[in-house]
């Protein structure tokens, strides 16, 4: 496990999430080289099949990063794009990969040390659940 | 609309256990509408079994195919050549796409992954409610445009049964009493007195009992179908 390079596919909000993370790497804050920023103009913007397609490319983990509640620009995209993941998360189920790979922040465009930390900490939690299976098979099917 | 909801995925991968290819079909009318056999539909579908399937090292590759309306043949058409490298066709259609797919194609394995639920309408967004059972014959001139067949967990025709409490059903507190919107409506329409008359038992032979209905309209029908039949 200690050769694991997670990957995770974080979708950002542009007005919030993708300012933060931009705001952290102006302040010099490290966050993990695992994080893949997919810049959305609100993450209302985010499908469903979105989330999935990202899994089934071989991501080990997603991240929807979206405005604080209250406000978001497009004023209820963020709580779209919660309930989504909540949907999501069951078919993660259903189609047996853990729910807790796929996970939503909420911060502000000035949040930068905020975005590192949570980034971090969700590339953490997908280390700890390990390389997906989907992934693995991906690899396999390029070795061979 | 006709409203339906998608199987568990587990149902659905069960049906698919000894295939190795499938095409699945969404219909782009009432199951899109109501949000589980549109196209966005078909790629949630065809992705969450690619993966399941991945996972479980029995790869499944799932062509993804739509039409305006699975429940007529001549939109089925195009699907004939998409048909002939997999081995079984899921339908993400209602019932009739289901059995219009079926009737169609008799050599092909055609699956149902959702489940027909009924013909309603959405109340809210993201919430369907049932509003007619097509029960054959429509009272809904003597209801005031509120259905005691589809909408009363007792189908009464003469009143509330009694047991509903403040305007909610005694058998489901969620779903309102029919019967007391039906007289408020009367009541808004100076139409009260009209709910004093006894209404006779209904005549349910219009209704789903009795196998298959059909309905002919001799004025739009084929000429040659007319003489073929007469000389049957």
């Amino acid at each position: 496990m200690d050769n694991f390079h997670p990957e995770v596919v974080a979708f950002c909000c542009r007005h919030c999430a993708y300012a933060a993370a931009d705001l952290a790497g102006g302040k010099r804050q490290p966050y993990p080289s695992a994080i893949k920023i997919v810049e959305l103009p609100c993450t209302g913007r985010i499908d469903v099949v979105n989330i999935l397609h990202a899994f089934e490319d071989g991501a080990d983990g997603v991240l929807i990063a979206g405005c604080l509640d209250g406000s978001c620009h497009y004023i209820k995209g963020n709580l779209y794009a919660r309930q989504r993941l909540d949907y999501v998360r069951g078919l993660l189920c259903e189609i047996g990969l853990e729910p807790g790979r796929a996970r939503m922040i909420n911060i502000s465009a000035a949040m930068g040390v905020q975005f590192a930390e949570l980034a971090s900490e969700h590339v953490e939690t997908v280390r700890a659940l390990g390389p997906s299976p989907l992934r693995r098979k991906i690899n396999q099917g390029e070795a061979t | 609309m006709i409203v339906a909801e998608k199987k568990p995925l587990e149902a659905i991968a069960r049906m698919l256990e000894g295939s190795g290819r499938v095409l699945a079909v969404g219909c782009g009318t009432c199951v899109t509408v109501c949000f589980s056999g549109g196209s966005k539909e078909v790629a949630t579908l065809a992705a969450s079994l690619r993966m399941k399937r991945s996972i479980e090292d029995r790869p499944l590759a799932v062509v993804e195919a739509m039409v305006q309306r699975q429940c007529e043949w001549e939109y089925l058409e195009p699907l004939a050549e998409q048909m002939k490298n997999v081995d079984a066709v899921l339908s993400l259609g209602c019932g009739v796409g289901v059995q219009t797919l079926a009737e169609r194609f008799p050599t092909m394995r055609i699956l149902p992954a959702l489940n027909t639920l009924f013909m309603g309408l959405p109340s809210a967004q993201g919430v369907w409610e049932e509003r007619c059972q097509g029960c054959g014959s429509c009272v809904l001139d003597k209801t005031g445009g509120i259905c005691p067949v589809s909408r009363c967990a007792k189908q009464l025709f003469n009143g509330p049964c009694g047991g509903s409490q403040n305007g909610r059903c005694e058998v489901d507190e969620a779903t309102p009493c029919a019967w007391h919107m039906i007289w408020e409506r009367a009541e808004a329409l100076g139409m009260s007195e009209d709910l004093m008359s006894i209404e006779p038992p209904k005549d349910w032979g219009t209704s789903r009992d009795g196998g298959m209905r059909r309905m002919v309209r001799n004025d739009l029908r084929l000429p040659e179908d007319q003489d073929k039949e007469g000389n049957e």
